[in-house]
């Protein structure tokens, strides 16, 4: 592995910390109160609901600890963390849901 | 009866953000670790975790950078992978978009997956909350990660701390915002924008830079809004 030269890892901090700044403001700082059409509004409303399952549905299917492998327990955990988020609509309690499940599957089938 | 003053609204951020401790803090230290091994000095590793503030865009970065790919590949993944949160701070400016501009200016520094998720969540159960108790929420959200974040990063940079993989931890992250979901799933348009993003997600993972993400929540968005609107129309014609 060679050596990472101290100017490219600080140009590299420096344009993510740009960039990243950038995409975090451009919307809340540029646009801030004024109003959005809204169609972009309509759209909006569902961006949490679309790009949480769509970043999480991934690592549950091919879950890093399996290097990848679908396996039970997982599915089972996030099952029931999903479930029991849904029903109970408490956050907490499906989170210990999905931490029992995971931990009682991994201890069984091992 | 209680009354729920400016203040709590802060403490109830602080209350719903505290579970992601679970998860930033193996992140943080795991990071610490292999930029350590990857040659980065501790300054080097606090500025990027302090200053990029996001996990996911700093481990491709670094990866690619031990992969010897150009400097210039490393960082255009990393923003790729980071081009979510500008979708984040598009969908808060209808909540936070009135704020004085210095607290946007901080809000949008604190835009990670966790202080977006929690504020929908709240803000869209509490339709009344105004605008100065949501940027209190917001900033109580990430009171208790941020400092998380960076002790970990610390921890691992410099003791090279970390948390064994047979703890399950990696699986933090998807159980914590699994159960942040349902709440959220709150009408037949937010199930169905749901499933489409998921379907599309598994399907679009070949998709480098990790765009498929990107792909897959304008997908559900979009389905999202199409069948509000087609509901309404029912709803209208009923």
């Amino acid at each position: 592995m060679k050596t990472l030269d101290p100017t490219t890892i600080w140009i590299v901090i420096a344009s993510l910390a740009i960039g990243s700044y950038a995409l975090r403001f451009v919307f809340i700082g540029f646009v801030g109160g004024r109003a959005m059409p809204d169609w972009l509004l309509r759209h909006l409303r569902y961006t949490a609901a679309a790009i949480i399952p769509a970043m999480v549905a991934p690592l549950v299917v091919w879950p890093s600890a399996t290097d990848g492998k679908p396996d039970i327990a997982h599915v089972s955990a996030a099952c029931m963390a999903l479930a029991v988020g849904y029903i109970t609509k408490n956050v907490i309690s499906g989170i210990l849901a999905g931490a029992a499940t995971l931990y009682g599957l991994l201890y069984l089938v091992g | 009866m209680a009354i729920t003053t400016t203040k709590s609204y802060y403490w109830r951020g602080f209350r719903d953000g505290s579970p992601f401790i679970v998860m930033a803090v193996p992140f943080g230290m795991l990071f610490g670790v292999l930029a350590t091994e990857a040659g980065l000095s501790v300054v080097q590793t606090m500025s990027f975790s302090a200053t990029v503030f996001a996990g996911a865009a700093q481990f491709t970065a670094l990866h690619l950078l031990n992969d010897n790919a150009p400097t210039i590949v490393a960082i255009l993944s990393a923003l790729a992978v980071n081009l979510r949160v500008a979708m984040y701070s598009a969908s808060l400016t209808p909540y936070l978009g009135a704020a004085p501009l210095w607290q946007r200016v901080f809000a949008a520094y604190f835009t990670i997956d966790q202080s977006y998720a929690c504020s929908m969540m709240q803000f869209e159960k509490d339709p009344k909350m105004r605008v100065s108790e949501r940027i209190r929420y917001f900033f109580g959200v990430v009171s208790p990660l941020t400092p998380a974040w960076l002790v970990a990063t610390y921890l691992g940079a410099v003791v090279g701390t970390r948390i064994p993989e047979s703890w399950g931890l990696d699986f933090a992250l998807p159980i914590t915002f699994l159960a942040m979901i349902g709440p959220m799933l709150r009408t037949t348009a937010h199930v169905v924008a749901a499933l489409v993003a998921i379907v599309v997600a598994l399907l679009s993972t070949t998709v480098p830079f990790n765009l498929g993400l990107l792909i897959a929540g304008c997908a559900g968005m979009m389905a999202g809004a199409r069948c509000e609107v087609i509901l309404e129309r029912r709803r209208a014609a009923t």
